[in-house]
């Protein structure tokens, strides 16, 4: 599976966010986003997920399912974790696993140390416990190519492991994850891609 | 189909673990229509000339007070986003979304309305067609609500907007869901050609809704 993006333009409110932005990636590889604030990094996220519209470019996910979009084989993870604060934390995963298709809902809570807790109002969950829940996802779903915005804040240091290790893992099994970040992960990424505030990399 | 269940499904039972949206519909109905016959006095005539009419803008009112949670919600904690990403088109998505406020909000309403109905000295012959009606409107109340509700969702305080889009778009539905009991009660234009203009204002209203709606998401998520 290979993830190519070509020439990308990002335009949002008028300015020119990036241009001529392209890369390539293979499966059983990761991309560090790295870069100012305002650089770009979540609007390229953004753009891979399909929110937003490429201004020029083009993206296209070589190997993948031709039947799916890009967004449909994608994890996003964003500043906001997605989760109800109505429902218990294994509510919650079900409700993923049902509505995105299939998944263990034990091993997802096993990843990011949430069985404690499954049977848990989300509302009662402290901001970092909410963040791992919003992760499990990950773990919960299985797709190629992850894009991820800041996974790691507000956890601490014992969750930021099991983050890394479930990054190194999807990694080694054939995935893709490209990530913007401003702490380290902990994980080895193959290559690093620098935004700066001016548009180009 | 399964997802499309799923997500009805959660939104049911959000909507009954918080509670809030039912009641306050509820409550309003029932408030809205108990003052009116304090304000027009004691005339059990007019009141009953007048009852279709008061409980359908009562009903068309209560309804617009939950129409903005729709996507408000899940926008603001981020599920929005996941749901974007899932096997479901937007246009479905929005759709499973109205159906569940139609099953929550407009399902209850509408078993109210005959109860509320007493209050208004409403012709004994008309409640058969007042449920039947409501029954039949209140599916495209909620699928224009959920137009209403993605078109305003990045506003912050959209709710009054949101009134000022939407009553205008709910007039067909009044018309012809008033006409069909009027045409029961009072006749004398037959009842069938009211409802069934009735019906399909519905049917337009569950399929185009949606497409527009979706849209609007599109644009939001941006």
């Amino acid at each position: 599976m290979k993830l190519t993006i070509q020439d990308l333009r990002c335009i949002r409110g008028g300015r020119v966010v990036f241009d001529a932005l392209s890369f390539a990636m293979k499966s059983g590889s990761g991309v560090e986003l790295s870069g100012p604030n305002g650089s770009g990094k979540s609007s390229l996220l953004r753009m891979l997920a399909g929110f937003i519209p490429a201004a020029a470019g083009r993206i296209h996910l070589e190997g993948g399912d031709d039947e799916a979009s890009l967004g449909e084989q994608c994890h996003y993870v964003g500043h906001l974790n997605g989760v109800k604060r109505a429902l218990s934390v294994q509510e919650n995963l079900a409700f993923w696993a049902e509505y995105l298709g299939g998944g263990d809902i034990e091993s997802a809570l096993a990843a990011f140390d949430l069985e404690s807790l499954s049977h848990i109002p989300a509302g009662l969950l402290s901001a970092g416990q909410a963040r791992r829940l919003g992760l499990a996802r990950l773990a919960l779903v299985n797709r190629p190519v992850w894009l991820l915005d800041e996974p790691s804040v507000s956890l601490d240091t014992g969750s930021r492991k099991l983050l890394s290790t479930a990054i190194s893992t999807h990694i080694n099994a054939g995935g893709m994850v490209i990530a913007a970040t401003h702490a380290p992960l902990g994980v080895k990424f193959s290559h690093t891609l620098k935004l700066d505030a001016g548009g180009q990399s | 189909m399964s997802a499309f269940m799923s997500l009805i499904a959660r939104d049911l039972r959000l909507a009954w673990r918080e509670g809030g949206a039912i009641s306050t519909a509820l409550g309003f109905y029932l408030v809205v229509v108990a003052i009116l016959p304090l304000g027009l006095g004691p005339d059990l005539n007019l009141l009953a000339r007048i009852a279709p009419g008061i409980l359908w803008v009562a009903l068309l009112l209560a309804a617009l007070l939950s129409v903005d949670r729709i996507f408000h919600n899940d926008h603001e904690d981020g599920t929005l986003e996941i749901i974007a990403l899932g096997p479901l088109p937007l246009e479905l998505v929005a759709a499973a979304k109205a159906t569940a406020h139609w099953i929550s909000i407009g399902i209850p309403l509408t078993l109210a309305a005959p109860i509320l109905a007493l209050l208004l000295n409403l012709p004994a012959e008309a409640f058969w067609v007042l449920v039947l009606t409501m029954a039949t409107g209140t599916p495209a109340i909620s699928f224009l609500g959920a137009l209403g509700a993605a078109l305003t969702l990045g506003l912050g305080r959209g709710g009054l907007l949101l009134a000022l889009l939407i009553l205008p778009l709910y007039t067909p539905v009044l018309i012809f869901g008033v006409a069909a009991m009027n045409a029961v009660i009072t006749g004398p234009s037959p009842f069938l050609s009211s409802y069934l203009i009735l019906c399909a204002i519905t049917l337009a209203t569950v399929v185009l809704a949606p497409i527009a709606a979706a849209a609007a998401l599109r644009l939001n998520l941006n």
